[in-house]
């Protein structure tokens, strides 16, 4: 059996409502989820940021001082941590005049992904290459 | 025919989304469809049995036994559930509780998946 590759489209803002955080979760959950597989099985995830999504991505957030639950941030470090391949659409950024210094990193955790700022085209490529879309 | 994994973040009162999910999942299993159903986020409400159908409000716990009577499986997020204050005991007997990974599974044998997102 072939991978299936699904993309995670996360397009809400922080904090407003639970959706990033869930989106970030539900992809992550890709590395336990060939508990539930035949060997040989596998789902491949790939987090895409578009629009106010890009807003999850700033560092230095403060989520736990100010609503006691764990930053956006730290699933997005999370995500880097275990190999997620997560894609920032740059024209957002642009649009937001977000500079990728101010966008989070897992450095400290020790992790060797980055995030990918890419345009909304490369984007589009990965979707439409992925098997299933999950739009949050 | 083909399988169809729908998962829902919507919750059941304040959105029709739920409503929406409930009905398609009966659509598709009728027509001999698989039919697996994933609850996450405030859909998990759901899950939560002795509901009280007032005539103002939509009601769950009704068309989920009959999904589940005709093979429907349903899931939901133990996390988001127990975040919510919905422990087992509450919960609708047959409706299964389990994490994330359980939707992905389900998503790579399907042939379909319908991502219906929350609030």
């Amino acid at each position: 059996m072939s991978d299936i590759k699904c993309a995670f489209v996360i397009q809400r803002p922080p904090y407003k409502s639970e959706t990033s955080t869930l989106g970030f979760t539900h992809a992550i959950s890709y590395q336990v989820v060939e508990m539930l597989l035949e060997d040989g099985q596998n789902v491949i995830p790939t987090v895409c940021m578009v629009g106010e999504g890009v807003l999850n991505l700033l560092k230095d957030q403060k989520a736990m001082e100010n609503y006691g639950v764990t930053s956006i941030e730290s699933h997005g470090k999370n995500g880097l941590l275990v190999d997620l391949d997560i894609l920032v659409c740059k024209e957002d950024l642009d649009r937001f005049g977000i500079s990728e210094d101010r966008l989070l990193d897992a450095e400290d955790m020790g992790a060797d992904k980055k995030l990918q700022i890419v345009t909304y085209d490369e984007i589009q490529k990965v979707m439409e290459d992925s098997n299933h879309l999950l739009f949050f | 025919m083909g399988t169809l994994t729908i998962g829902c973040f919507s919750s059941l009162v304040s959105s029709k989304s739920l409503d929406f999910t409930l009905k398609l999942a009966k659509a598709a299993v009728d027509k001999g469809h698989k039919v697996n159903l994933w609850l996450s986020g405030n859909a998990t409400g759901l899950g939560k049995n002795h509901q009280k159908h007032l005539k103002d409000y939509s009601t769950g716990e009704k068309p989920a036994l009959e999904l589940l009577e005709k093979g429907v499986e349903i899931c939901e997020c133990e996390a988001c559930a127990l975040a919510r204050g919905i422990h087992k005991p509450d919960g609708i007997p047959g409706i299964q509780w389990n994490a994330m990974h359980w939707y992905l599974a389900k998503i790579y044998s399907s042939d379909r998946v319908l991502h219906i997102g929350g609030e």
